[in-house]
């Protein structure tokens, strides 16, 4: 092994310029001659929209123009295309109304774009916001899913049956409702998974710039993909070319999912350059992104689970309100479907599923994949449910999830809803949970802390997640309008030095560095003769970007398979500079070496070579070193784990405190321990956050509640314990580094578990599941039997 | 306008700024320092903290005029060319950052606790970062890094 | 935010002149509580009168029973002044647990009390310990100077110069935090001072209150056990998405009884 290659803890390359203050995330852009962008939002939920009187804010000081819809419209402008079609159960399509990049006619949410004022300054164009004459009139809002499928309910958009915008299912109904009559006992469970908002710590910024010379656009964006953002925004929405369409997504400051999507004020600036002939900038404030950036998560869940009467599981049954909000976002459609419905075997043998699942329309921002997209939610809802099932069982809940597991010789293992897991040993990742949490001595700080006055409670939770959504073709019969492979572009330069070019994006999973290592692995160079360059559609081939925890498990195998190429090549190089059978070279640590001789020749020698051909089979080979491979994988891969949260409850107060936290996962070979670690850490502490702390919250009318750090509660330093994590691996069978994928697991496996022992530490209050975020005032409502408190 | 003078990390500047111009605004956008961020609008998440006259403020909280006249370091200023603090020498060997984004404002806001208190409990440390939000590290090496910053720096003195 | 012009006087009477000639201006103090709110454009001051070069408003005295505090004294050097800690170490407490360190290294007393918010910590301490507060006009007693939701006694262009706190026997402040802005949701101060038991509640309510009830029980027997089995009423109490009224109220009783155990 290199010494900075795979398995190594190797400091990161990209620190030294974040650390200095040396970061370019694209805010800190300033183009010459650029003007600012400010967006004027609605402040209705739901209105209709006339005429808007721009005569006032275009004489204001330093307003350079101001565009609304119409103008958009003139310029035959499309609206923000939606990258997957749900079939409904009839196998019609689903309702997919337009959405357009400025509202026309009618707004749907607070925060719709309607108008861009575009100054000299921001203060300038905002000042010139105020004087726009805007004719609305405040139609009712509906927020709320269950009020929205209500006969009689206002509309969001008309054309299509009341707010439902798909009703969809997967499973067997039938073996489900012949596995229920044989049942020993049923666990039920409703539930809600809590609106959120990801919150990434850098707003989301545009810069579009346009170039008469060339007619060429270039858009700079907080992107997590920048090639989707060129394939969507030209094609569907500007009618640019790619060939004239670069957009560059530069140092990026957290995403999470919201960073995916293609988003109107991208599209706004690019136009808009082009029209006043000058850099265009827009970035969000925080408060403007809790209005524009697509939300997470919000399901409302009824689901029943059978049991025999020794409490193996029979058939699971699921029945869920996906909220879309106001239009459908770039993936929103696929989130509570393929990557929510198929992950409901979990990391169990339950041979009969079937769940419903009804997307609603309501006015409210559009939500979208939040870290775990889907995972999460099927992750709570069965981890909870089978809580449920142990104390209705009266089994203990490690007994009962151990009865239930798929035993780790079965793999790979078909589940009833579609998916096929290639590896996993989720026995192996419990017990190693148990272990490090102590599980065994738990009832003595139990007990401990009830000495103290406070309630303590364990919660346990085994989930199975999948990655690098794949292969292409599947996803596209079952409606991805887009391809799922990634590419990676290995250049290596004369002197031996080599920059990666790749299709995934880092906004901080630290890609800079773990490339690298795979590189140095392979090539037997250190990482200083390495670059990595992502975000740049003009220098980078193509990609999907980062997102589902893809970037090694597709990302790196196509790292993997271009350096496949550049080492065949290289050997045929060195076969004809050593005068030897291209068989007989064998290539390790950077050498090439004839099997059985002492000649060698170093990987620099060979990449001199390739680029000053003197001494080349140039009638056999074509000269340099610098090749391209796209990678189109054929499963999802499977990360899986136990996460063991333990709690304590003051109960005077409801306060709850996380104060242990232990994740052992599964994410397959690990290249970098410290950065594997750093993301299991980042997605606990949303987890928990999620659990706890963090509630999107719409009143009645569609007027955000939480629009702010005032009232939206971010986990901070002092919310949250250290935390113990370890992994135990099996490998992915099906991709060459044998990885899975370590971003989302912190985030899919954690909220169960926090719930479960928060619902464990309440236990002698007759409580049998608590909504998300277990806030105080709902425990402390427990605590006092008021019911009506808790359900809020 | 009025015309401000003061010195950031060590050099004479002045500029002319409105009265409504924010001191993280004079300094990313007149004086080009981009390296002291922007997070949230309500001043609570710590991304824009830079020292003024050796305290940590929100740099999105103080008008670039009160700042007339005082000693200004950001983030830009800490390292001697390529050799880094010890704090963000910290951040780095114990992955305290993943996205960059709120690093320069929590190094910033630790190097301020390391000067009172050159060896912080966790506890210290979580409860002194309150106003300092990261969505991307969980906070637990961000934690161990001030820590080990906190100590770093008063050996090297 | 609006454009606005910006003066820095030298002295109370410049800061008062400059305040009188502009009917609209508005004096900046640590600036935390004014500039968010400015940039959020509720608020369209025409001018700033900056009272931070004003050096007589910067300063903590000890003596004569009682604790003197500048308006333009900052948070952190209340929290860390070792007089303050030793005379009354409650409030030294209390200024510790406003906001986060760099509030606390701009943000100003004179500027949390003139404000007045309703999850303010400072008010509390003011009308528990009876407070005096003092202008450049005249003297205020803490219980006339908390008016209402955001407002106080002070009349435009009136400015705050110093707040006078007596020493109290016995005090303490418990806080129960809004998890998200980490402002009071229920903070409540109580003291046995010259003024006898007293008991200030803010977050609860649109503006500090004192806790007449809990007042008298205490003023009877000093002890956890007087306020043990009290129950504050709901009644007017503020409800928001992170605490209804009965949640609220519930909390009084918790903060008030922890206070009480912590001062001894
Ligand atoms: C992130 C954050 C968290 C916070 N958390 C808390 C908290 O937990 N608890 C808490 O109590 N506060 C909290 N605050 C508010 C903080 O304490 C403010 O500092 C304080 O409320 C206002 O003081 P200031 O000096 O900043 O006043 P400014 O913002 O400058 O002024 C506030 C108002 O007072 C007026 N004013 C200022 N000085 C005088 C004077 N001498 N005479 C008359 N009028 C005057 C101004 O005109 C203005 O209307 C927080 C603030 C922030 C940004
Ligand atoms: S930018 Fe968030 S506190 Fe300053
Ligand atoms: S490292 Fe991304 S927000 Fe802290």
């Amino acid at each position: 092994m290199a010494v900075d290659g795979i398995g190594a803890a190797v400091k990161r390359k990209e620190d030294f310029r974040f650390l200095t203050g040396r970061g370019n995330y694209t805010d800190d852009l300033a183009r010459p001659g650029q003007a600012h962008a400010y967006v004027v939002r609605s402040q209705a939920a739901h209105a209709t929209l006339g005429k808007i009187g721009t005569a006032k804010a275009l004489k204001a000081p330093g307003v350079v123009a101001v565009f609304t819809g119409a103008d958009l419209a003139a310029d035959n402008i499309g609206g923000l295309p939606c990258g997957w079609g749900i079939k409904n159960k009839d196998g019609s399509a689903m309702h997919e109304p337009a959405h357009p990049v400025l509202a026309v006619g009618k707004v749907r949410h607070v925060g719709d774009p309607i108008a861009v004022v575009i100054a000299e300054t921001l203060a300038q164009a905002k000042d010139a916001a105020e004087l726009l004459d805007i004719d609305m009139k405040e139609l009712p809002a509906v927020a709320n899913m269950r009020e929205a499928l209500k006969p009689g309910a206002p509309v969001v958009h008309d054309g299509g049956s009341g707010n439902v915008c798909f009703d969809w299912h997967l499973g067997d109904a039938d073996a489900v409702a012949a596995a229920f009559k044989k049942a020993h006992k049923v666990a039920k469970i409703d539930l809600v998974n809590n609106r959120l908002v990801a919150n990434a710590m850098e707003p989301r910024a545009a810069v579009g710039e346009f170039d008469r010379a060339t007619g060429e656009y270039t858009l700079y964006t907080t992107s997590q993909n920048p090639h989707v953002i060129r394939l969507l925004m030209g094609a569907f929405v500007l009618h640019i070319p790619e060939s004239r369409l670069r957009v560059f997504a530069p140092d990026v400051g957290g995403g999470f999912g919201s960073k995916i999507y293609h988003y109107a004020e991208e599209a706004i600036v690019t136009w808009a350059s082009a029209k006043v002939g000058r850099p265009v900038k827009w970035t969000a404030e925080r408060s403007e992104s809790f209005l524009s950036d697509a939300h997470g998560r919000d399901h409302v869940t009824h689901a029943e689970l059978a049991l025999d009467k020794d409490g193996k599981f029979l058939a699971l049954k699921v029945d869920t309100l996906s909220n879309m909000g106001a239009y459908l976002s770039t993936f929103a459609p696929a989130i509570p479907t393929y990557l929510y419905a198929t992950l409901l075997a979990g990391v169990y043998t339950t041979p009969a599923i079937y769940a419903e699942v009804k997307a609603i329309f309501t006015n409210t921002v559009p939500v979208d994949a939040y870290r775990g997209a889907g995972r999460p939610e099927a992750a709570f809802l069965l981890e909870r449910l089978v809580d449920i099932a142990a104390a209705e069982m009266g089994m203990d809940r490690v007994e009962i999830r151990r009865r239930n597991f798929i035993p780790s010789n079965a793999f790979p293992y078909q589940t009833p809803v579609a998916l096929q897991y290639d590896s996993g040993d989720y026995n192996a990742t419990l017990e190693g949970a148990l272990k490090l949490a102590d599980y065994k001595g738990f009832e003595a700080r139990r007990a401990d802390a009830k000495k103290r006055g406070k309630l303590r409670g364990i919660g346990i939770s085994t989930y199975v997640e999948a990655c690098g959504i794949a292969p292409s073709n599947i996803a596209g019969a079952l409606g991805a309008r887009a391809g799922l492979y990634e590419c990676a572009n290995v250049r290596v330069h004369p002197t031996g030095s080599i920059t990666l070019f790749t299709g995934c994006h880092s906004h901080g999973q630290g890609h800079e560095t773990t490339y690298a290592q795979l590189i140095a692995e392979r090539l037997g160079v250190g990482l200083d003769q390495i670059e990595v360059s992502h975000g740049d559609t003009n220098k980078i081939p193509f990609g999907m970007g980062t997102y589902g925890s893809r970037s090694l498990a597709v990302g790196g195998t196509a790292v993997v398979k271009a350096l496949d190429k550049i080492v065949d090549k290289a050997k045929k190089i060195a076969a004809h500079l050593m005068e030897a059978a291209e068989a007989d070279i064998e290539f390790k640590d950077g050498k090439f070496t004839v099997a059985g001789t002492d000649k060698a020749k170093t990987f620099g020698e060979i990449a001199l070579t390739a680029y000053v051909p003197h001494n080349f089979p140039l009638d056999k080979l074509e000269p340099g070193l610098d090749e391209t491979a796209f990678y189109d994988p054929k499963n999802f891969t499977f990360p899986g784990g136990a996460h063991i949260c333990e709690v304590e409850i003051d109960p005077e107060t409801g306060v709850t405190k996380v104060v242990n936290f232990t994740a052992v996962d599964d994410v397959g070979r690990v290249i970098n321990p410290m950065i594997v670690e750093g993301q299991v850490h980042g997605g606990v502490a949303q987890g928990i956050g999620q659990a706890l702390y963090e509630n999107c919250v719409y009143d009645d009318n569609g007027q955000l509640r939480s629009g702010s750090y005032m009232d939206y509660q971010m986990p901070r330093a002092d919310d949250l314990p250290s935390f113990k994590v370890a992994t135990a691996i099996t490998l992915c069978t099906h991709n060459p580094l044998g990885v899975k994928g370590v971003g989302e697991v912190g985030a899919i496996g954690s909220p169960p578990a926090v719930i479960n022992a928060v619902v464990d530490a309440l236990k002698d209050h007759g409580v049998r599941h608590i909504d998300m975020p277990a806030s105080p005032q709902k425990i402390w409502g427990i605590i006092n039997g008021n019911r009506r408190m808790a359900a809020e | 306008m009025p015309k401000v003078s003061m010195t950031v990390n060590g050099k004479n500047v002045s500029a002319e700024v409105e009265g409504r111009t924010l001191l993280v605004q004079l300094l990313r956008e007149k004086l080009g320092m981009t390296g002291t961020h922007v997070g949230c609008d309500t001043s609570q998440c710590g991304a824009c903290v830079v020292h003024v006259d050796g305290k940590s403020v929100k740099s999105c909280t103080m008008l670039a005029v009160q700042a007339d006249g005082a000693k200004i370091t950001t983030i830009e200023g800490l390292a001697t060319g390529n050799d880094l603090h010890p704090m963000q020498a910290a951040f780095k060997e114990h992955h305290g950052l993943q996205c960059g984004f709120c690093t320069p404002g929590m190094v910033m806001s630790a190097v301020e606790l390391a000067k009172h208190n050159s060896n912080p409990s966790e506890h210290e440390v979580r409860e002194w970062l309150e106003g300092n939000i990261c969505r991307c590290t969980g906070y637990h090496n961000i934690v161990k890094a001030v820590q080990a910053g906190a100590k770093a720096m008063a050996a090297a003195k | 935010m609006y454009e606005f012009a910006y003066h820095k006087p030298a002295s109370v009477a410049d800061a008062v002149k400059l305040l009188a000639a502009d009917g609209e201006a508005k004096a900046v103090a640590g600036g935390q509580t004014l500039i968010p709110t400015l940039k959020q454009r509720l608020a369209r001051p025409t001018a700033l009168v900056d009272l931070s070069a004003v050096r007589d408003l910067v300063g903590i005295t000890v003596g004569g029973g009682k604790v003197t505090i500048g308006a333009m004294t900052k948070h952190v050097d209340v929290a860390s002044s070792a007089d303050v800690k030793k005379a009354l170490p409650a409030l030294a407490a209390l200024a510790d647990g406003i906001g986060d360190p760099q509030v606390r290294n701009r943000g100003t007393i004179g500027g949390s009390i003139a404000n007045n918010d309703p999850a303010a910590d400072y008010p509390s301490a003011c009308l528990a310990l009876g407070a005096t507060i003092k202008t450049n006009t005249r003297e205020i007693a803490a219980d006339e100077f908390f008016k209402g939701m955001f407002e106080t006694a002070l009349k435009p262009g009136e400015l705050i110069v110093s707040v006078s706190f007596p020493v109290a026997e016995k005090a303490a402040y418990m806080k129960f935090a809004q998890p998200a802005s980490r402002y009071a949701l229920v903070g409540v101060f109580v003291a046995k001072g010259p003024a006898g038991a007293r008991v200030a509640v803010t977050g609860a309510g649109p503006s500090v209150f004192r806790w007449k009830e809990a007042e008298a029980a205490l003023g009877k027997s000093w002890g956890v056990a007087a306020v043990e089995n009290l129950k504050a009423s709901a009644s007017g109490l503020n409800s928001d998405i992170h605490a209804g009224a009965d949640y609220r109220a519930h909390l009084i009783g918790v903060m008030t009884k922890r206070a009480v155990a912590a001062a001894g």
